[in-house]
């Protein structure tokens, strides 16, 4: 972990964030904080752009408006050179693990290693057996990418977040698609690598019940905005009829059921006219 | 190794390659330096008519190739074509009043400059001038001639004309047999 | 009247986004230089997989352009000039274009379709997020084997569609002609400057495919619609590309 402290011990903040597509908002000036060693939960329903915000933390994309402060830089302010040195400090886990599929698992877990560091191949070695033994898949280090499950993908990726020992890693809906126990083997590595190694953690999901047990501290996102924010118990308590119908899954509520259209009597009285 | 055998085939491809490249530089295309580079002289001439030469004709003598055509401009005195050629110092004991011939490779091929040696004693050398230069034989002007010829029914202008033909063509394609052995 | 200003204007931005990319690959030349392992790889991938397709081409175009050229010439006593006519044909138009054109439809569909893929499945945000900036590891490596591979495509395609078994097999063990007056014809015939030409076009060629076939995987949409369209498009692009640019650089070394 990096030495110096800001302030409020925020490794990430988010400061009235706007971004959006040609003509459609996805972010409309949302404040997001991201504390030191806790896992973030940033939940939602689907199509809120949650991904687009791990994307924009990452530098990949540009807000329109609004920044991101990474341990305090301005992550769109740095230079490429800058955001290159930033990154090296940022896990991804993409939603499919995003693999490189020419490589085996022992070379896309070293891939980052041999990249961005000098050491030799008997360390590179050592240290990625150390990573995929975390991630209890040491022995598929010969595999390549299409022959593993979506969950040891995952589990792979994750090893190769981790390699470089980066200050924080982010979750892109980590448990999306997943059998209950391959849930259960992610979200444990999650609590775990944030528990012994103080890795920060952002965990993007709707997956409300998962999250929130092994959340720290939880963001629900709507429409460009940020409705609730909280503890996991502040969460399941919130007054917002949103979030309670996210929470339990109603079909209708203040998202309705209905796509916005005219009313069905006078659609039909029109049609027949 | 995966690697090693993947290095080898892309190895094998390259050698291929080069080799083939190697083989068209050699085999195929007339890979000659004369008259090009270091090793030449330069001597000019002043002829009435190029016809279709262009620089880097060969120059020949004998049949056989000695240097090449350099540079073509207008002579500013004489409105007539001053033609620079660069022989290969190999041959650096051609008599000086050698004469210059512009020929047809073929009966509409490329031409190019035959050189036939004099008697003197005094030898060509870097900036000398060919002074028996004769003009390249444009076919329109001999069929001109020969239509003329007809129409005045001069017989001996006919004859002329065709002789000018027949020996155009026979000296030409001697040069060419000569110059591609 | 606006569909067509729209039309236009998208054409446009999608040449300008061209350039654009264009000019961040040769930007990234430098640093990919620097892995040779990765451009070996690519010449694999490119250049040794594309060989026997080029090589059979080779071999069946110097063929079929003797056997007609024989045919004709044989009427006029010229057939002596079979050799010549094949090895021009070959080394000024044939040689790169068709080797280019098959390089296309070979190697350019397969690099729109593994880009559009990596692009598909997030690989190169991957990258991107692990610091590694995929113009110089994925980009620029394959630009690079796609250059140094067409001109030695071309000269095997060439050397195929010439000497070994194209024009020489049906104009020499065929037909009965002299295989010293065959390439003594060539020989006295083919300058160097028709070599030089041959490969400056089959290496801006390999550039130009290559480009086309990465912009186009890399600004697929990430569906398999959008990747098989970008392999189509990459073959129909890349080929009218060699065909008009094969008339531009014709038109410029001849002049």
């Amino acid at each position: 972990m990096s030495g110096e402290q800001t302030s409020e011990d925020l490794l990430v903040s988010v400061r009235e964030l706007n971004f959006g597509y040609a003509n459609r908002v996805i972010y409309d000036g949302i404040n997001v904080d991201i504390r030191r060693g806790k896992v973030t939960a940033i939940m939602g329903p689907s199509g809120t752009g949650k991904t687009t915000l791990l994307r924009i933390i990452g530098g990949q994309w540009h807000p329109s408006h609004g920044q991101v402060l990474f341990d305090g830089v301005d992550v769109h302010r740095e230079s490429r050179r800058g955001l290159y040195r930033l990154r090296q400090r940022m896990g991804m886990l993409f939603q499919n693990g995003a693999l490189l599929t020419d490589l085996t698992v022992f070379e896309n877990v070293a891939y980052p290693l041999r990249e961005h560091t000098k050491l030799p191949d008997s360390m590179i070695r050592d240290i990625v057996l150390m990573k995929l033994e975390a991630v209890g898949l040491r022995g598929a280090r010969d595999l390549y990418p299409e022959e593993l499950s979506g969950g040891m993908a995952r589990r792979v990726a994750l090893a190769r977040a981790i390699a470089l020992d980066p200050d924080m890693v982010m979750y892109d809906e980590p448990f999306t698609g997943q059998d209950p126990i391959s849930m259960g083997v992610l979200m444990r590595l999650i609590r775990s690598l944030n528990q012994s190694l103080g890795i920060t953690s952002i965990v993007v999901s709707h997956d409300v019940g998962e999250v929130l047990s092994i959340s720290d501290y939880a963001y629900i996102v709507s429409a460009g905005k940020v409705l609730d924010h909280g503890t996991p118990d502040q969460i399941r308590n919130s007054k917002s009829e949103l979030v309670q119908q996210f929470l339990q899954g109603r079909p209708d509520g203040p998202i309705p059921f209905h796509y916005k259209a005219e009313p069905l009597t006078s659609e039909l009285m029109g049609d027949a006219q | 190794m995966q690697t090693r055998s993947l290095e080898i085939l892309v190895g094998f491809f390259v050698c291929l390659g080069v080799a083939a490249v190697f083989v068209m530089t050699f085999r195929v295309a007339s890979l000659d330096t004369v008259g090009r580079g270091e090793g030449t002289y330069s001597v000019s001439g002043v002829f009435q008519n190029i016809g279709g030469l262009k620089v880097g004709a060969s120059v020949t003598m004998a049949g056989v190739k000695i240097g090449r055509v350099r540079d073509i401009e207008i002579d500013p005195s004489s409105f007539q074509a001053r033609v620079s050629i660069d022989i290969s110092k190999r041959y650096d004991k051609i008599p000086e009043d050698t004469s210059a011939k512009i020929l047809t490779a073929g009966l509409l091929g490329d031409q190019y400059i035959g050189l036939e040696p004099g008697g003197m004693d005094d030898y060509l050398a870097d900036g000398s001038e060919l002074t028996l230069t004769q003009g390249a034989l444009v076919l329109e002007n001999l069929i001109g001639q020969f239509v003329a010829g007809q129409s005045d029914s001069k017989e001996d202008k006919l004859a002329e004309a065709i002789g000018q033909l027949a020996d155009s063509l026979k000296s030409s394609s001697e040069a060419k047999q000569g110059a591609h052995p | 009247m606006t569909g067509s200003i729209a039309i236009i204007s998208n054409l446009l931005s999608g040449l300008g986004r061209a350039q654009f990319f264009l000019f961040n690959i040769l930007s990234a030349i430098g640093p990919a230089l620097l892995r040779p392992r990765i451009i070996v790889r690519q010449i694999y991938m490119i250049g040794v997989q594309s060989l026997v397709i080029i090589v059979i081409s080779g071999m069946f175009i110097g063929m079929v352009l003797a056997l007609q050229m024989a045919n004709t010439l044989d009427r006029f006593g010229a057939e002596d000039s079979v050799g010549v006519i094949v090895a021009l044909a070959v080394i000024r138009e044939l040689g790169p274009v068709v080797a280019g054109l098959l390089f296309a439809g070979r190697a350019g569909s397969a690099l729109a379709a593994e880009i559009g893929l990596m692009r598909a499945t997030d690989q190169l945000s991957a990258m991107e997020m692990m610091a590694v900036d995929p113009m110089r590891r994925v980009v620029a490596p394959r630009f690079i084997a796609g250059l140094i591979s067409l001109p030695l495509l071309t000269a095997i395609f060439s050397l195929m569609a010439i000497g070994v078994a194209g024009g020489h097999l049906i104009a020499v063990d065929l037909l009965g002609g002299d295989s010293g007056t065959y390439w003594s014809q060539i020989h006295a015939n083919v300058e160097l400057s028709d070599l030089r030409q041959c490969f400056v076009k089959a290496g801006v060629f390999g550039m130009v495919v290559n480009w086309i076939a990465m912009y186009q995987g890399y600004n697929a949409p990430p569906t398999s619609e959008g990747v098989s369209n970008a392999t189509t498009s990459t073959v129909v692009v890349s080929s009218l590309s060699i065909l008009a640019l094969d008339f531009v650089l014709t038109a410029f070394m001849f002049s």
